[in-house]
């Protein structure tokens, strides 16, 4: 056991090593390849089409940054993919395996501990899935029902609040990833799936009878969605943050984002059909990179 | 990075520091909710197991059996099946595909479906098992309990069962140990157990670590406990100058 530990020890304290080698610029700039980390199924956010490829509306602003990561670097970069997942993005960025994370990852103040975010790009609402025939409306109507959502997200921790604070007595079962969970309430082993809204919506659309299913009921919180970056490298996060603001003046970031959430994508050509909401509108309007905090605070 | 031992103390709901790590009215700490995941760690483990050793030797017995042709082949095709198909994929198909197929099945707790997938598969290994220790026997054994009078059932139960079982206890171990390490998948269909605890807790608090470093040594622990029980269980039913006493030196 002590082996072990001592093992985990050196592990760990290579990892700071690395971290503190972090001027992502000068690396790319050494080495000619950047590291981008991708989901795997993070709805319309980052997702991939098979045979390696990634696609989605956070990979494709990834994409303008890698562009003017390479204009600063003064040379062609090789891109290279990693997917990532809830469990490891985070280790992954704070060693320097990934350099930039381009999933749909939370903003919250424990996490700005360990990494940077660029501005938000996207503000997730958590709401509530269920089967258009089940007649439920709201999140009180979910009284000795089981709730499913996915194992290693944030909507766990948000629903055992609302639980405790509202008095609403429900069961929780737990997915393996959001298929899995989507699954469980196709089979009418739950009677609700909370999640993001647009892994939601995402899910819907590509079932098989979408019109079986609907978003329902209160917003139960909302999440900045940034892509993240790797601590203390200011003049990388300045070059993230003025790519995406500059998108965000002209306007543009509303054009890729309705290439990605209202238009049919790939593979199956089907739609998202998610309008930008007003929370993510606002977060374009007034660029920052507030985490989850201090937006339950209004 | 510095360690944080105290995220164990927090609560789960606002991640408060508890004072002794036991919260009061209602909410839990993460320590209280690690210990309630080993529980149903424990629990399948232990109630798949018996499935998978009653069965198992059920399944192992009939695969040997000297005038049941019918009962052999049944028993051959019971263990190739679950031997075959990988643990994850069986428990899949328990939990989402057997209830879509057998409405009954519908009611049927997640629990008591996640035991049956985790004992059914070991089952098959430990009929495996139960059938080599049987043929390892010397056929004399079984004219013995002939020429004795006894029936076939009668030979199984006093002559062939107690020695093959011996025999057999070194493997059983190990595949008693990889159960309860198997019994991980059960996260896949919502059982709140150690795996899930892990995935969910680093995910919450961001000490993944520290409690990959606990989860880790429950696992051990557990692991190492049902090792010393079968090793004090071998001990105390050998047979002296009788295979394990025999002149192999140990196993």
């Amino acid at each position: 056991m002590k082996k072990v530990l001592l093992a985990v020890a050196v592990a760990a304290a290579t990892g700071t090593v690395f971290a503190q080698a972090n001027d992502t610029i000068a690396k790319v700039k050494a080495s000619g390849v950047v590291t981008m980390g991708v989901r795997d199924s993070s709805g319309a956010l980052s997702y991939t089409l098979g045979d390696g490829k990634y696609a989605g509306f956070h990979y494709e602003l990834c994409q303008r940054i890698i562009a003017n990561l390479e204009k600063s670097a003064g040379k062609k970069l090789e891109v290279k993919y990693l997917p990532v997942t809830s469990q490891n993005r985070i280790p992954l960025v704070q060693n320097g395996t990934v350099d930039i994370e381009c999933g749909s990852t939370t903003n919250n103040a424990t996490r700005q501990k360990d990494v940077a975010f660029a501005v938000t790009t996207y503000v997730e609402e958590v709401r509530i899935a269920v089967k258009a025939a089940s007649g439920i409306n709201s999140l009180a109507q979910l009284n000795g029902k089981n709730v499913a959502t996915t194992t290693g997200t944030t909507s766990v921790q948000l629903l055992r609040k609302h639980e405790r604070a509202a008095n609403v007595d429900f069961k929780e079962v737990f997915g393996k990833d959001h298929a899995d969970s989507f699954l469980m309430l196709e089979s009418g082993r739950a009677d609700a799936f909370v999640m993001d809204g647009q892994i939601l919506a995402g899910n819907i659309a590509t079932a098989k009878n979408p019109a079986d299913y609907k978003i329902v009921g209160e917003t139960i919180s909302v999440e900045p969605i940034a892509i993240m970056l790797r601590k203390d490298d200011p003049a990388f996060k300045k070059l993230a943050d003025d790519t995406l603001k500059d998108l965000m003046k002209s306007g543009e970031i509303a054009k890729i984002y309705d290439k990605w959430f209202v238009q049919p994508i790939p593979p199956k050509n089907t739609k998202v059909g998610l309008p930008a909401s007003e929370a993510t509108k606002s977060a374009w309007n007034n660029p920052n990179d507030k985490p989850v905090e201090e937006y339950l605070k209004k | 990075m510095a360690w944080d031992w105290q995220v164990f103390c927090r609560n789960t709901t606002e991640g408060t520091i508890e004072p002794g790590c036991w919260a009061k009215g209602g909410d839990i700490t993460y320590l209280e909710w690690m210990v309630h995941a080993w529980g149903w760690t424990l629990s399948v483990a232990v109630c798949a197991w018996v499935v998978a050793v009653v069965v198992g030797a059920l399944v192992g017995t009939a695969r040997t059996l000297p005038n049941s042709p019918w009962l052999v082949r049944l028993a051959n095709a019971w263990v190739e099946l679950f031997r075959n198909i990988p643990i994850l994929v069986q428990l899949f198909i328990w939990y989402f595909v057997v209830p879509k197929l057998f409405p009954l099945f519908q009611q049927v707790p997640g629990f008591l479906l996640v035991v049956f997938a985790l004992g059914f598969f070991t089952s098959a290994r430990i009929a495996e098992q139960v059938r080599a220790g049987v043929q390892a026997l010397p056929r004399g054994q079984r004219y013995a309990g002939m020429a004795m009078g006894f029936t076939t059932a009668q030979t199984y139960r006093y002559v062939i069962l107690p020695m093959a079982f011996r025999i057999i206890l070194p493997p059983l171990t190990s595949e008693s140990m990889n159960l309860l390490k198997n019994s991980s998948v059960a996260f896949a269909v919502s059982i709140a157990e150690l795996t899930m605890f892990a995935m969910q807790a680093q995910e919450e608090t961001s000490r993944g670590i520290e409690v990959y470093l606990a989860v880790t040594a429950l696992y051990a622990l557990s692991a190492f406990t049902v090792n010393r029980v079968f090793a004090f269980i071998e001990k105390k039913v050998q047979i002296p100058g009788f295979i394990v006493a025999g002149g192999t030196g140990g196993h």
